[in-house]
Order: structure tokens, then C-alpha cells, then sequence
């Protein structure tokens, strides 16, 4: 077998495509420790670095939560820069802290920061050295989420691939299923049950909700990603022996139909149970888009570079809700994952890898498009120039996935458009 | 290295950037790794602002260190002064762009650029956000006025006292608690006094409007977390008089006109300058119930130390904990704390001022969206008084704090999420109601409110070190102390409990603590 499952659609986006090199708007992969903590219940997330990235991220996450957060800054000082305070030394004495304090944390993770990989801090050897002595306790690893390494969403894919040499082999007649990168747990729970109707056993959520919950990977694993920003990750699955499922990202009930048919096809299926199993989830999901069809149908949106969803979420739009899409900006063009979504996408779209933020600003207000999706930090300015816009982090932070799901994704491209209809205040244009 | 869960400040180069955004005709170019444009939001959802702060990022990757990030810098710096055409271009690092020591702002004034350049430095590692706000302004007002500045030791000259006497308002920012506001407030209290206001900077100024400081017969010093260093510089400079009264509460206000008065060296009537609602709506009966009230003070300093005043003399509160998270106002916060016979509490952990909270048992917090979470948490009664602050406390109406408006506003805020009078005590005569009861909160909140009480919140359970039981009958007595009061009451009486060496808490335990603390 060949190492990735090719869909039998293309593999290359036609339309014109350039990359831009330039100022860039765009979170460091750090963000992403804000829904992993959420999503693995017992895991600790240590960021090494300066005030800055303790900023970002309680910023970030709009210091929205009232618990005690399962993540921490260990933040450099001069002396720790100067060399007058062993890094090491001062780490066994925070981590030492943070474990006392924290009884219910089962894994840690050292997170990398730009200061710290700038000064070339070896959080791996730290990491390693910590697990000596807290060997019965905690599990300690690290990876890097630093913005001269990772973009935003990226801090996941560092994070999952830092996991995967821990890896239990799988044996050699055993066959498992790993749907890679986070979805939400009611996400989780409905994709559980469609593949108990296809028969498909062994599937494993990566991550899942316990730190412990890893799965098993050899010959016989094949893996799904339910995330466009997995890549990394994906390619180290390969590396042990997995098959990557090619297919277009379970968004939209085109998209999730597809998802489902390739993991179906996969295991052999019989077409016509999958078609059953998945005739009225789908049938559902595309009245449930179709309810906010009409505000969307003929529309013109505009992706900005963020989240990595830039490409499945304009294909979703495109074929499903009548969108004409302007330009796809995505931070970074992962051509493995990106298989199963190129050749649904409309044919002359112009594509841009990267970002040149003046610029690639001036193409909006050229284009005026309805609908511009761009970061938190970018929206509210666009917006005063009456110009309709989605913030991108809330694609990644709602449940989107999934035949249940299309229709509340619809609904949050459409109701910034609503909006507009129903405001008799102000001015928009 | 610092363990650190929120932190209060933002890095000190989130300070040059609030410089940057509340004045015109500025541009900074920050040198910087890519995800530090996550300061954008601040500016535009926190503070709802329209456009993005007048910042470029360089925004350098792994693949440009150790070759290409000077350039870049340079390359930034040619198209910050080509596109926005700045009066003025402000150059610094971000933490990690002070470790690969560039040096943008030699580069910058070495690249031959069409506008003047400012270079900052910002020593990311030792400092936070405010100092950098101060130093960035300090550095600008310098920077566009020590050309302007009389040979040291030239006296300055005695007011024209044919003239309108004038001040500059020195220190609002974009970002700061309320300064929008404030503003507006003490423009019109000053010119209700027949005082020019000169300039008001940063916020809303050029660096053409800066050159125009020294016009001005004074200085207020707004906000000195911002503008202390710069008025300073401005009175040794040229000789100009900063007044030091931070005009937030009833009292304060009228000390800052008497204050603005004698520096100006002109006569006048306080009492005819305006008046606030406060001091009667204080002292009417409705506010009897407001007596004694214990409150937490934490802030940032001035806001800290101006509102345990409001809380003491003007509310009838008693200050039972102040601190604030700035050291550099430490000195003064702890002096302060002094007066209300207290120990100032100074850190930025979060965690330390929440065991603060957990240990005084307060009625009443008055602090930061930090602060906000602890009380929430605890389920006490709080109001935001200071940044660092979230959306919800940059307000649509006009809300200030200072001035006598700004003392009706701080009444109304910090009344609005406690119980009222009569219904505290009906919720403390009849406490098993089943639809009235103190775990639904403030009626008028809807127990939507601050007070809410969350179940089983920290102090409402029972210890787990197991020391000390209650008895069902004590734990059925002891939920109907009203919930304010209540975790202090289950202290106080495992401490006497265990003091007296008894494993069992019984209702008569209850009533012997309270006798036996109220001495």
C-alpha cells in the first residue's frame, strides 16, 4: 500500500496562486494552547517565555474563563537571559511549583516561545531531565509554539507530532482508525456513532480528552484529519507506518459526506450501507444549510490568512451555499492535506500563500467583497469601513464539524449579513 | 523566571504601542516576531477602536534570523514612512527582538529617512507595560522639545496676570480606565474654573500639538503611571509646575481646584466651581446600610489609592485591604495603606492577591477584570476601578471617574452590585424563602449580578483537612448568616472550634465564636 490514500479528484489548484512575504497578522502557535487545555482535561500547558506571551494568550482568550487556567507562563527574567540563573535549574524549581499545586495534572507540556528559542533553551533535554525525577507522577514533554516557528493554529500540530514517538505500536494483525487534530466532544460523540454504523471499530480521537488516551499506530492504523492544520503530525503517523486518508475536511454536509465515504472506502465498505448510514445525516445536514442559503447565495467573501480553515471553509461556501469567493489568503498551503479540497474549489480563484498586510488590506477595499474572514485584531477595522466580516478564531473555537454542525457553520457566515439587514442604526456603507 | 497565571501588565513594548494609538500623525515600527500583532486586538475589541493602532510589525520568522531581520527592519522602516507619511516614526524592539540585538533604531537613524525617528528601548525583561507607556511618552515629549528647552538654571518667567491662565493635561491614553472621559470631564471643570487647557497628551495629540507643551503655565500629571516621568522632565526642563492631585471622588476634586488655584496663583470659590450629587446621596438614609461595608482596594496606584479615600471618607466603607500591582507606585500605595492602618499589599500574582481576598472575606471589591474574576469567584460584590479592564468596562454612555461627575459615577457603580438596604435585611429576617434567599443575589441583578452567589464556592464549604466537623444543625445555622458574612463566620468559628480543642461544631459552638469575636 502506498503511504497516503489518494482521493480520485485532483491534486492542484488550477486558479492562480502567489506567495506574499511581508508584515503578517497572524497569532503565534501558542494560541492554540487555548482549546487544547480545554480539550485534554488533564494536561498542563507551560509556556517558557516573556510577559508577551502571557499576554497574547490571556488576550487572546479574552481572559474568559473563571477557573483556574490549566496553563502558565514560565516567564524569563534578565537573570535567566544573562546566564546568571541556571534556565534548568530554575525550571526544576517552577515545574516543581506548578506540580505541588496542581494534583490533577497527569501530563505536562513545555511550550517554546520565541525568547526561549532564540536564546536556543533545550526544552526537550529539560523535559526529559524533569521526568527522571518526577518519573510516578507526570508526564513531561515539550514542543514549540513560537511565532518564528508556528502560525496560530500550527501550536497544535507541534504539539500533537512532540506526542507521537510515545506512540504504543499496534500489533501486527490489529487495525485502528485515528481521526487526527481537536474536535469538540459533541463532535466526537456524533462521529463515534456513525462510524458504530459503518462497523469501523478501533477509532481513536487524537488528542483525546485524557492525556493517557493515546492511540496505538503501525501497519495496520489509517488516519483521517478533521483539522487542515495536522500536517506535521500527519507525516510523523506515515513515518510509523500509517496511511493517511486523503479527503475534504468534514465540513458542510458535502464535505462531511466525502470525510465519511473515504474512511468507508478505506475499510470496504459496502457502498451502498454507507450510503444508507450516511443518506440521512446528510439529507439533514443540507436543509440545514439551506435555511441560511439565501443570505449567503451570490455573496463575494474574502479570506484573509489565519486559521489554516481558509481553503475547506471556501470550498464549503462555494459549493454548498452559492458564495463567490474573492481570494483565499492561508498562512501556509500544506499540499498533503490539502489534496482532497483543491479541485472542488472554484477553478479561478486567486490563492495566496503568506501575507503582505498593506497590501493584502488595499485587495479588500479594491474588491469591497460582502463577507471578509480575517483575525480578531484586523475585523473591528475593517468593519468601520463598512465592511461585513467573521473573525476566523471562531471557526476554530465552535463545534463546526460535521453533518450536524454544517448548518450552524452556515449560520455563522450568515449572521454577520443579518445583521446588516436587520440594523436601521448607523451607517454600514 | 516567574511563574505567572494572567498577568496585569502587558510587556513594556504594549506601552509604546498605547502611545502610539492614542496620538495622530504618529507611526511605530516595532521590530518583532511574527504573532505579536496579537496587540492589534487589544486596541480593537477591547476598546472597540475603529481602525488598528499605527503600528507595522516586522514580524520575522525562524528562516530570517541570522541573515535577513535587519533588513527587514530597514526595509519596514522605508515603507512605514512611505505609506503613512508619520510626523513622527517611533522605532523599537519586542522582547524577542531585543535578544537578536538588531539595534532597529540605530539602523533607522542611520537609514537616511524622510521623518524624524524616535528610538525606544524598551528592557522587555525587567519591565511591563506602564513603564513602557511612560517611557515611550517621556522619550517622544523629549525628543520634540529638549531643542526648545532655556540654558539650565533660566528662571521662568511669573505668569502674565492679564492672561487666561493655562494647563497642560498630561497622560490619558487609549487603553487607560476611563480616560476618554475624564477628558471631557476636566476640560469642562478647568474651564468652569477660567482655565485654558494647552494640550492633552498623548490622547488625541500630534507630535505638532507636543511642541506646544511649554506654552502652558502648568502641568496636571492625569494619569502618573503614564505622565510622571514626563512632567518631571518638563519641571526641571523648563521650570513648569506639575500638579499632582488625582481628582477622583468628591474630596479630591475639590482639593485638585484648590491645588489648580495655587500653582496658577489666582483666587477661587470652590464651592462655585460645581457640585456632585455624592455627598447628599451619601448621606441619605437609604446609604445608612452602605456603613462599615469591608472592602478590598487593588488597582493600579493611583486609582488604588484615590478610591480607598472615596471608599472611607465619602462611601462610609471601611478599607480592609489595599494594594496595587504597579511596583513603581508602591512607595506610594504603602504610604496610603498607612492611613487606613493597613499593610499594603503589593505583587502581580494574581494568586496571592485571590488568597488576599480569600482571607479578609470582604463585602465589597473594588479592583481590576482580575479582581473581578476572584470576586466572582468567591461571590462578593465588585466593581472595576482600574485597568487592566475588559470590554464590558469601556462603556457607550459617558462614564468618567474624575471630576464631580465622575464622583456621581463611582457612586452609582460601586452601590449597584450590593444589596440594598431594606432588602438585606429582609433576606437576613426570613432566610428560607424559597424564591428570596441570598443564594440568588441582588434582585435588581436578577442574579445575573456580581453578588450571584455561586454554589459551592470555595468559602461555603467544608474544610478538607477533615480537623473540625459540623454538625448538620450548626451547618443548617450557619446558612443563615447572610452569605457576605457568612465565610467569615465559619472561620472565625473553626478557629475558636479548634482553639478550644472541640472535633464537633454545634450550633451553640456557632454563637460561642460569635460572642467570643465580637469582643
Amino acid at each position: 500500500m502506498s503511504s497516503v490514500i489518494a482521493s480520485d479528484v485532483g491534486e492542484h489548484h488550477p486558479g492562480p496562486q502567489t506567495q506574499e512575504r511581508g508584515q503578517r497578522a497572524v497569532f503565534c502557535g501558542l494560541t492554540s494552547i487555548i482549546w487544547l487545555h480545554r480539550r485534554i482535561q488533564d494536561a498542563f500547558f507551560l509556556v517558557v517565555g516573556s510577559r508577551t506571551c502571557a499576554h497574547l494568550i490571556q488576550s487572546a482568550a479574552g481572559v474568559m474563563i473563571f477557573a483556574e487556567p490549566r496553563f502558565a507562563t514560565a516567564i524569563l527574567g534578565e537573570r535567566d537571559l544573562a546566564g546568571m540563573a541556571d534556565c534548568h535549574e530554575e525550571l526544576d524549581r517552577v515545574v516543581s511549583e506548578l506540580i505541588a499545586r496542581r494534583s490533577g495534572i497527569n501530563r505536562l507540556f513545555l511550550v517554546g516561545s520565541c525568547p526561549s528559542e532564540v536564546i536556543k533553551l533545550d526544552l526537550e533535554t529539560a523535559a526529559a531531565k524533569l521526568q527522571v525525577k518526577h518519573e510516578n507522577r507526570v508526564r513531561i514533554s515539550a514542543f514549540s509554539g513560537s511565532g518564528i516557528e508556528t502560525t496560530f493554529t500550527q501550536g497544535e500540530d507541534q504539539c500533537l507530532k512532540s506526542t507521537v514517538a510515545e506512540l504504543p505500536a499496534l500489533g501486527a494483525s490489529e487495525e485502528n482508525l485515528i481521526v487526527l487534530g481537536t474536535v469538540s466532544d459533541i463532535v466526537e460523540d456524533q462521529f463515534r456513532r456513525l462510524f458504530d454504523d459503518l462497523d469501523i471499530k478501533n477509532v481513536h480521537f487524537y488528542p483525546g480528552r485524557k492525556a493517557g488516551d493515546l492511540p496505538a499506530v503501525g501497519k495496520g492504523t489509517r488516519v483521517i484529519a478533521a483539522q487542515p492544520f495536522v500536517g506535521e503530525t500527519a507525516r510523523a503517523l506515515i513515518e510509523r507506518g500509517a496511511e493517511l486518508i486523503s479527503a475534504p475536511f468534514p465540513l458542510g454536509a458535502e464535505g462531511s459526506k466525502a470525510w465519511f465515504e473515504a474512511v468507508a472506502e478505506a475499510y470496504g465498505v459496502d457502498s451502498e450501507r454507507t450510503q444508507q448510514v450516511l443518506e440521512m445525516p446528510y439529507q439533514r445536514a443540507k436543509r440545514a444549510v439551506s435555511v441560511h442559503c439565501s443570505k449567503l447565495e451570490g455573496k463575494r467573501i474574502h479570506f484573509l490568512p489565519d486559521s489554516q480553515l481558509e481553503i475547506p471553509m471556501a470550498r464549503f461556501l462555494s459549493e454548498e451555499c452559492g458564495l463567490s469567493v474573492n481570494e483565499i489568503g492561508t498562512p501556509f498551503h500544506d499540499q498533503l492535506l490539502m489534496r482532497g479540497e483543491l479541485a472542488r474549489l472554484p477553478q479561478d480563484v486567486p490563492m495566496v500563500e503568506g501575507q503582505d498586510l498593506d497590501p493584502a488590506l488595499s485587495r479588500v477595499r479594491a474588491a469591497r467583497p460582502d463577507l471578509t474572514v480575517c483575525g480578531m485584531g484586523i475585523a473591528n477595522a475593517l468593519e468601520s469601513e463598512g465592511l461585513r466580516t467573521k473573525w476566523s478564531i471562531e471557526l476554530v473555537f465552535s463545534p463546526v464539524q460535521g453533518f450536524d454542525q454544517a448548518g450552524d457553520l452556515a449560520g455563522l457566515f450568515a449572521k454577520p449579513l443579518a445583521r446588516e439587514e436587520i440594523l436601521e442604526v448607523g451607517s454600514w456603507s | 523566571m516567574e511563574l505567572t497565571l494572567w498577568t496585569y501588565e502587558g510587556p513594556p513594548h504594549v506601552g509604546a504601542i498605547r502611545i502610539a494609538a492614542s496620538m495622530r500623525d504618529v507611526h511605530l515600527m516595532l521590530h518583532s516576531p511574527q504573532g505579536d500583532t496579537y496587540a492589534d486586538l487589544l486596541f480593537t475589541m477591547i476598546e472597540r477602536e475603529g481602525q488598528r493602532p499605527p503600528v507595522t510589525y516586522t514580524t520575522f520568522q525562524a528562516r530570517d534570523l541570522g541573515s535577513s531581520t535587519a533588513e527587514m527592519v530597514v526595509n519596514s522602516l522605508c515603507e512605514c514612512a512611505e505609506r503613512f507619511k508619520p510626523q513622527v516614526l517611533m522605532v523599537a524592539d519586542s522582547c524577542t527582538a531585543e535578544l537578536i540585538q538588531d539595534q532597529p533604531g540605530a539602523l533607522a537613524l542611520g537609514a537616511d529617512l524622510p521623518v524624524p525617528v524616535i528610538p525606544l528601548e524598551m528592557a522587555a525583561y525587567t519591565r511591563k507595560e506602564n513603564w513602557g507607556a511612560a517611557e515611550t511618552f517621556y522619550q517622544l515629549v523629549r525628543g520634540l522639545l529638549s531643542r526648545q528647552a532655556p540654558p539650565p538654571g533660566t528662571e521662568r518667567p511669573p505668569r502674565d496676570a492679564n492672561t487666561t491662565p493655562s494647563v497642560n493635561l498630561l497622560g490619558p491614553t487609549k487603553l487607560g480606565f476611563r480616560c476618554r472621559d475624564d477628558v471631557i470631564e476636566i476640560e469642562r471643570l478647568l474651564r468652569s474654573m477660567g482655565v485654558d487647557v494647552n494640550v492633552v497628551a498623548p490622547l488625541g495629540a500630534s507630535p505638532q500639538d507636543l511642541q506646544a507643551i511649554p506654552k502652558a503655565d502648568a502641568n496636571i500629571n492625569l494619569c502618573p503611571e503614564v505622565s510622571d516621568l514626563t512632567c518631571s522632565w518638563l519641571a526641571r526642563t523648563f521650570g513648569m509646575p506639575t500638579i499632582n492631585t488625582i481628582p477622583m471622588g468628591w474630596g479630591a476634586t475639590r482639593d485638585f481646584i484648590t491645588e489648580v488655584s495655587a500653582v496658577l496663583d489666582f483666587d477661587i470659590n470652590v464651592d462655585a466651581v460645581g457640585e456632585s450629587r455624592l455627598p447628599w446621596y451619601s448621606r441619605s438614609i437609604d446609604s445608612t446600610y452602605l456603613t462599615g461595608k469591608r472592602v478590598f482596594v487593588f488597582a493600579d496606584g493611583s486609582h488604588a489609592i484615590a478610591a480607598a479615600r472615596v471608599a472611607r471618607d465619602e462611601m462610609g466603607f471601611e478599607v480592609v485591604g489595599l494594594g496595587t500591582y504597579s511596583r513603581e507606585r508602591a512607595r506610594d500605595v504603602r504610604a496610603a495603606a498607612k492611613e487606613y492602618g493597613l499593610e499594603a499589599l503589593i505583587t502581580d500574582n494574581y494568586l496571592e492577591v485571590e488568597a488576599k481576598v480569600q482571607e479578609l472575606q470582604p463585602e465589597m471589591v473594588l479592583g481590576t477584570q482580575m479582581e473581578r474574576h476572584i470576586a466572582k469567584r468567591l461571590g462578593i460584590p465588585c466593581a472595576v476601578i482600574s485597568t487592566p479592564a475588559h470590554v464590558q468596562d469601556y462603556p457607550a454612555r459617558y462614564s468618567p471617574q474624575m471630576g464631580f461627575e465622575g464622583a456621581n459615577v463611582l457612586f452609582d457603580t460601586w452601590v449597584h452590585p450590593l444589596i440594598m438596604g431594606l432588602e438585606e435585611h429582609l433576606l437576613h429576617m426570613f432566610r428560607d424563602d424559597f424564591e428570596f434567599n441570598d443564594s440568588v443575589g441582588p434582585s435588581h441583578l436578577g442574579g445575573e449580578g456580581e453578588g450571584a452567589r455561586a454554589q459551592g464556592s470555595p468559602d461555603d464549604s467544608q474544610p478538607d483537612d477533615g480537623a473540625v466537623v459540623w454538625a448538620f444543625e450548626a451547618e443548617k445555622e450557619l446558612k443563615k448568616i447572610p452569605f457576605f458574612v457568612r465565610g467569615k463566620a465559619r472561620r472565625n468559628t473553626e478557629r475558636y472550634a479548634f482553639e478550644h480543642g472541640l472535633t464537633t461544631i454545634e450550633v451553640d459552638t456557632l454563637y460561642d465564636a460569635k460572642a467570643h469575636f465580637s469582643n
